[in-house]
């Protein structure tokens, strides 16, 4: 249930990205979901990849600062109310969110978060029934 | 162990005789010799019968860069140049480099004093000198490789550069002591842990680094990571190159060739030579060189002496470890900065890499100092808060370190090149004006 997520070090400069991106698609590494948050001096672009071991070894050769988080991958309906009743729980038993990024595809919804406790968080979800995606089928999807 | 018994262990007494008249042999070799010093003696009417001993030397005039610059290239030498077998120079940062040349005398003079560090440094002639300074004009590659045939030791005169093949060859040909800057150990061990190298395959045991300031904690982070014991040498091309000054298995201040190189601790704006102990600009006279001997020479670099005797049993006296030439110093906002101070705090906080630049600039007619620092992957968070918390942290330390306001900036691994020989740290925007 934990996704490996890459996480990598941008400083604002121009043609980081394009650079980045360009590395991983001509080592056949496919992104299936990405997110950045950036402040005025750097940014950290947070990336779910078809290989993630593969991905962090080239872009480590490349000279990144890189690393591999653990993350979830919950999985909704595609309604208004859906994401809150999923975050009421985690609220309820007060486990942090760090951060968040979602995409939906139809009437499925994802949301990608890292938490202050994955494990808490993973255990909390199952037993609510909360659909939680395996690693495999978030990097080939 | 000791390579020259008789002058690393000589009586102070004996040692001021001995300098008192080399000194007066020397004046007198510069003054018929060299038209720039018989002119600056005779200003101040000093005849080099006047110098009775070593206490004569507060009188003797100064000699600068700017001096060895304005007699480009042979002007201060002493000797006819077909006496002179050997030249280097150092890099000329501004302008033209310096010239410095060699008679057979001061080269065989020269691998004396290598010989004398690198057995203080606990180099033997069963050792394996790596050595990884640069060979050609600048003196490191090949005053450390004179000095350790001297010893006996075995030379890899390997020189700078190829980085990865020199790592293949310290391991196949079992080199037991490495000769570099100390930025370019650094860049070694991170390359040995960035190939996965198992350390114990390497027999390194002692490093002997110089030719750029480094702090105590740099030491440290080199001593750790290429388990080594790291000596710190000193020297300058004008005086010699390296050989002027090393520590001693005890680590603790930098033992000078006194017999040769005669220091003095000067106060940089009166001039007048400082009482020992005090921290002040570093001279030297060089009264047994031939080819280009100098009067009280400015090293622009700042250190204090201790005459107490060393627990190895040499009396000569002892430099502290240098923070910096003056010609590093900037002055921000009218407070003296040197990079050693930034440095040190980044490898106290241990959260970053050692690997660092500071930009000087002007804005708005205010002095702004910038410092980058290279974020690796161990301290890499995936949470800006952690990276703005750990930006926050440097930029605290640097300032209750310098008492100046500055402004940090975290920048990807390998921002920086990394020389394999001296490292530029700081760029100074504000003289391009």
């Amino acid at each position: 249930m934990i996704i490996k997520q890459l996480s990598v070090f941008l400083e604002n400069k121009a043609g980081r990205l394009t650079e980045l991106t360009g590395i991983l698609g001509n080592a056949g590494i496919n992104m299936t979901a990405l997110s950045i948050a950036d402040t005025s001096e750097f940014g950290i672009i947070r990336v779910v990849v078809s290989d993630p071991e593969k991905a962090l070894q080239i872009l480590k050769e490349h000279n990144f600062s890189v690393n591999l988080t653990d993350v979830v991958c919950l999985m909704t309906e595609n309604q208004p109310g859906a994401l809150a009743r999923a975050l009421e729980l985690l609220s309820a038993e007060r486990i942090s969110i760090e951060y968040m990024y979602a995409f939906s595809i139809g009437e499925r919804a994802f949301i990608i978060m890292k938490t202050e406790d994955i494990n808490r968080t993973i255990e909390l979800l199952r037993k609510n029934n909360i659909e939680l995606l395996k690693a495999d089928e978030l990097y080939n999807m | 162990m000791i390579w020259n018994e008789k002058f690393e262990t000589m009586p102070r007494e004996e040692m001021r005789k001995w300098q008192g008249e080399k000194l007066r042999e020397m004046v007198e070799r510069v003054y018929y010799n060299v038209p720039f010093y018989r002119k600056k003696l005779q200003e101040i009417n000093i005849q080099p019968e006047d110098i009775e001993g070593i206490d004569d030397l507060a009188r003797l005039p100064f000699t600068s860069k700017t001096d060895l610059r304005d007699n480009y290239p042979y002007g201060l030498f002493a000797v006819p140049m077909s006496e002179i077998i050997r030249i280097h120079a150092s890099s000329g940062t501004t302008g033209k480099p310096t010239v410095v040349g060699y008679t057979r005398r001061d080269i065989a003079l020269w691998s004396e004093v290598v010989a004398r560090i690198l057995t203080s440094a606990g180099v033997e002639r069963d050792d394996y000198i790596h050595v990884a300074y640069g060979y050609g004009l600048f003196t490191g590659g090949l005053g450390i490789h004179y000095g350790s045939e001297k010893v006996g030791a075995t030379v890899i005169p390997i020189s700078a550069g190829n980085t990865k093949k020199q790592l293949q060859l310290m391991e196949d040909l079992g080199s037991t002591v490495l000769a570099c800057t100390p930025s370019y150990a650094l860049y070694l061990a991170e390359t040995i842990e960035e190939l996965n190298i198992d350390r114990n395959r390497l027999k390194l045991r002692v490093g002997i680094f110089g030719a750029e300031p480094w702090s105590d904690s740099m030491r440290k982070k080199v001593e750790e990571r290429l388990n080594i014991k790291a000596i710190d040498i000193y020297g300058l091309s004008e005086i010699i190159g390296p050989g002027v000054a090393s520590e001693c298995e005890y680590q603790d201040g930098l033992h000078i060739n006194e017999d040769h190189f005669i220091p003095e601790i000067i106060d940089p704006e009166t001039l007048e030579v400082l009482p020992p102990g005090e921290r002040g600009e570093l001279v030297f006279t060089t009264v047994t060189k031939e080819g280009l001997p100098l009067l009280r020479y400015r090293t622009g670099d700042l250190s204090r002496l201790v005459y107490e005797k060393c627990r190895c049993g040499r009396t000569l006296v002892r430099m502290e470890k240098c923070l910096g030439r003056s010609d590093d110093m900037l002055i921000i906002r009218g407070v003296n900065v040197f990079p050693s101070q930034i440095e040190s705090v980044l490898l106290e906080m241990g959260e970053t890499e050692p690997h660092y630049r500071l930009i000087v600039d002007r804005e708005n007619n205010l002095d702004v100092l910038e410092v980058q620092v290279e974020v690796g992957d161990q301290f890499f968070s995936d949470e800006i808060r952690k990276l703005e918390q750990l930006t926050n942290k440097i930029r605290k330390n640097i300032e209750s370190t310098l008492g100046i306001g500055v402004k940090v900036k975290l920048v990807e691994p390998k921002t920086f090149e990394r020389c394999e020989g001296k490292t530029t740290r700081v760029i100074d925007r504000r003289k391009l004006d």
